[in-house]
């Protein structure tokens, strides 16, 4: 397992989520995303994924959902079995539109 | 389409495990115990460099169902096959446990479970024991457990004998139920008692229909979330109306039930010569047949 960490600026999320969320799955090829209120500031990602070496990766995947989305202040919290880099982009989408109903 | 409506027609099979108990309950009831925040995962996996979940895999909590209070349990069969591991069982026995002591309506387990988790070994045999314990204090108490078997991992090993520890047993024709999966058989006892990669033999011994047909499924339905919870409802209607099943002359006729079965079918070969013995009309028939269709030629014959 690799385990990394991530903060990247984003504009502040201003939904009125209050409970976590959970999507996806920790299955072959797919994963699951947590997202939690977190400090203000900065978007905070923690990725716990088996597939080691992948940390250029993950940085432009992520950094893609902090410059598109606001989410600054959210922090998400990720397991990962290898999936692809779109299969991670489409379930921090499904995550963030769970978090925001 | 109104949301209900849409929400009514979900399938169970390929649904994750948290849209199963959204689709069952009634709409926005549910409240998670130990939830994904809190972070109960496995002590076990990370010694084999195996990522965790962050609900080890199986979703517990209250709801309700047609107003009335009942506690849940349902198994993520997408994460290591729904299996069994020590947090994962011991979320469950902890439902069980609790449900003895507050007394909801019912306890609805929706299994979707290959048996014990393999990494945990001796943890994860203890976690089904426990359940097995719990489960049974819960229906000595007068709580009853509906073992709703929706998940393409069915239940098997371990979750399958505590599907049939449950009051009641409800199935689809696309789920599997035994203890020993297919390819166990098929390793011990060699490809010609039981081959494990012709789908039609292992879904006509193993699957919804045949174990309907054999008593073991109380209710077949039709997978769509509102034929579960119809079935549920009918289900605890009956074990709150109908006699105690659950006493020494239930368990007594149980057991001749299955010496009776073991005399009539022991020496058939395939499901299809037990469905011929049964009396059943057609019975190459039987798995392309729908549901309701099944139930009424099961029913005619007096098979159930």
């Amino acid at each position: 397992m690799e385990h990394l960490t991530f903060s990247f600026p984003s504009e502040p999320f201003t939904g009125d989520a209050a409970a976590p969320v959970m999507a996806g799955v920790v299955g072959s090829g797919n994963l699951e995303v947590l997202v939690e209120r977190g400090e203000p500031g900065a978007v905070k990602v923690e990725v716990a994924t088996s597939a080691k070496g992948f940390g250029a990766t993950w940085e432009a995947v992520l950094s893609d959902l902090a410059a598109q989305f606001a989410v600054g202040g959210l922090h998400f919290s990720i397991n990962d079995h290898a999936a692809t880099p779109a299969v991670v982009a489409l379930r921090l989408r499904q995550a963030l539109e769970l978090f925001v109903k | 389409m109104k949301g209900s409506t849409m929400k009514e027609g979900i399938r169970f099979y390929h649904a994750t495990a948290r849209r199963r108990v959204a689709a069952f309950l009634d709409e926005g009831t549910f409240t998670e115990w130990l939830g994904p925040q809190q972070r109960l995962t496995s002590p076990h996996l990370p010694e084999f460099d195996l990522p965790v979940s962050f609900d080890d895999g199986v979703v517990i909590g209250c709801g309700r169902l047609a107003g009335r209070e009942v506690y849940v349990a349902a198994q993520e069969g997408g994460f290591l096959g729904g299996s069994i591991g020590e947090v994962h069982g011991a979320k469950i026995t902890g439902v069980l446990r609790r449900a003895a002591e507050r007394r909801p309506a019912a306890v609805v387990w929706l299994f979707d479970c290959g048996g014990v988790r393999l990494q945990e070994a001796n943890a994860g045999e203890m976690a089904v024991s426990e359940a097995i314990r719990a489960l049974m204090a819960c229906r000595s108490a007068g709580v009853p457990v509906l073992a709703l078997v929706a998940g393409a991992n069915g239940a098997f090993g371990g979750a399958g004998i505590l599907s049939l520890c449950c009051d009641r047993v409800i199935a689809s024709e696309s789920v599997r139920l035994g203890v020993s999966g297919p390819e166990v058989i098929e390793t011990v006892m060699g490809a010609e008692a039981f081959d494990s990669r012709d789908r039609a033999l292992v879904w006509r011994t193993v699957g919804g229909k045949n174990r309907y047909l054999y008593g073991e499924v109380d209710t077949l339905v039709e997978d769509r979330a509102a034929h579960w919870r119809e079935a549920a409802l009918a289900a605890l209607k009956a074990i709150e109306t109908g006699p105690l099943r659950w006493s020494l002359e239930g368990l007594r006729a149980e057991s001749e039930a299955l010496a009776r079965r073991v005399e009539q079918y022991g020496d058939a070969g395939d499901a299809l010569e037990i469905w011929k013995r049964m009396g059943l009309e057609n019975p190459e028939a039987i798995p392309l047949m729908e549901v309701p269709e099944l139930v009424a030629a099961a029913k005619a014959k007096g098979v159930r």
